[in-house]
């Protein structure tokens, strides 16, 4: 397997990245090479390189010398260390306090509350920020514990970007796939299908009920795709073959309606890329965007209402005349 | 009347859904069972998600039906949080009456 970290891989142009990764199942090593002059990637590409290195085991990844003059990225994100990748290059430490969270495994629903609990002072967010972040890292670490059976849970990790002032968080795993999840209560022929109704409010691969079971509601990557819809940001997931990237709206769109059906949305879809084994999410969440965590519930809750009436209406039996 | 403090058992941020299904289990189910009302104290919580919400009170709502709300008193809930008990509780209400468990998709 090799992956190539890229002069530029972020959410908006991830796709050549990914067309690119070399993952084929018969090679039981991960090599990594990278651009030489420079590398600038979105969190995402590291947690999805740490997931895969950690699956094959320790030993078994190696990386080309970095010569890329933002190397110290990588090395200070925790890339090379997580992967037990032997490295000449120094960094001086220093805290990650408002800057970034370094690639973290988390396996357990308490591993998560104590990452959350740490995280948010660390990220330096206002109250109302730190809840949508917050939010968002529960539900999709969450989503990776209860469903993905991984052997080594979620690898996750973020960055704060001043120039943006954003922050973009990147979450993988190599368990079953969204696609196995789904379709043991559900019909999906694609794993671009098995997406599209991951993204669909009151939908879980826990149980053909709508509105899921006692644990399960199944509308977890429906509440941060409308986040990332609200705030005008991007949000991509990558599983088995399938790629669905939310694409920014326009910035004079000022209307909080969303869609039940991802489809709906301003997207992108892939459904030929290089079969990934697990789930992949990536999300951006631009600070200055951020709207009001309250009008964002109000929308989801209208939306989320007016989609289970319309459900209830189409069972509703049609008088026969003859 | 039986109380739960969700702060002491969750925290600030009431996430994490074993927690939540630890109460439910726990506290929530046998007071309806009994017929017992019982109180879920927000104060101190500062923010929740669905998940959390949904796997809290869903089950109740689901085997006692909307009745079980008659039962359940919420406590010192912030905007959001309101907002968030209200999504879980209207779409399992709007579920319970209109075969939410008995077809298939």
């Amino acid at each position: 397997m090799l992956v190539h970290l890229p002069n530029s891989a972020f959410l908006g142009n991830i796709d050549y990245f990914l067309r690119n990764l070399d993952l084929t199942s018969s090679s039981d090593s991960l090599k990594i090479t990278a651009n030489e002059k420079w590398i600038s990637v979105h969190p995402v590409v590291l947690s999805l390189v740490s997931s895969l290195g950690l699956k094959l085991g320790p030993g078994k990844t190696s990386c080309e010398q970095l010569t890329a003059a933002s190397k110290h990225y990588i090395v200070r994100m925790g890339l090379l260390k997580f992967l037990a990748v032997a490295s000449d290059i120094s960094i001086i430490e220093h805290e990650p306090a408002g800057r970034f969270i370094p690639i973290t495994q988390i396996q357990t629903s308490g591993e998560l509350s104590k990452f959350i609990t740490e995280m948010i002072p660390l990220l330096h967010l206002q109250a109302e920020q730190s809840e949508t972040i917050g939010y968002i890292v529960s539900e999709l670490v969450s989503n990776v514990i209860e469903h993905a059976q991984s052997e080594h849970g979620g690898i996750i990790c973020a960055q704060y970007y001043k120039k943006s002032n954003s922050i973009r968080i990147g979450i993988a795993d190599t368990g079953v796939g969204i696609k196995s999840t789904i379709t043991r209560f559900h019909r999906a022929k694609t794993d671009l299908d098995a997406i599209k109704l991951a993204l669909r409010p009151g939908i879980t691969g826990t149980t053909w009920k709508e509105g899921g079971t006692e644990q399960n509601a199944g509308a977890g990557l429906f509440f941060i795709k409308s986040i990332a819809n609200v705030n005008r940001d991007f949000f991509i997931i990558y599983s088995g073959n399938g790629f669905y990237k939310l694409l920014k709206k326009a910035s004079s769109t000022k209307s909080l309606t969303l869609n039940i059906d991802p489809f709906q949305d301003r997207h992108s879809k892939i459904d030929d890329l290089p079969y990934w084994q697990g789930t992949v999410v990536g999300v951006d969440i631009t600070l200055d965007q951020t709207r009001e965590f309250s009008l964002l519930l109000r929308a989801i809750r209208d939306t989320y209402t007016k989609d289970v009436r319309e459900k209830r209406k189409m069972r509703y039996k049609k008088p026969r005349f003859i | 009347m039986r109380q739960v403090d969700i702060f002491k058992k969750a925290g600030v941020f009431a996430e994490n859904k074993d927690i939540a299904r630890d109460i439910r289990l726990k506290e929530i189910i046998p007071a309806l069972d009994k017929k017992e009302p019982i109180m879920l104290n927000f104060e101190r919580v500062g923010s929740t998600t669905q998940s959390f919400i949904h796997a809290l009170i869903s089950d109740a709502i689901r085997k006692y039906g909307n009745n079980s709300l008659d039962e359940i008193t919420f406590k010192g809930c912030n905007k959001n949080i309101q907002q968030i008990i209200k999504i879980v509780v209207e779409y399992m209400q709007d579920g319970i009456n209109n075969g939410m468990d008995d077809k298939k998709t």
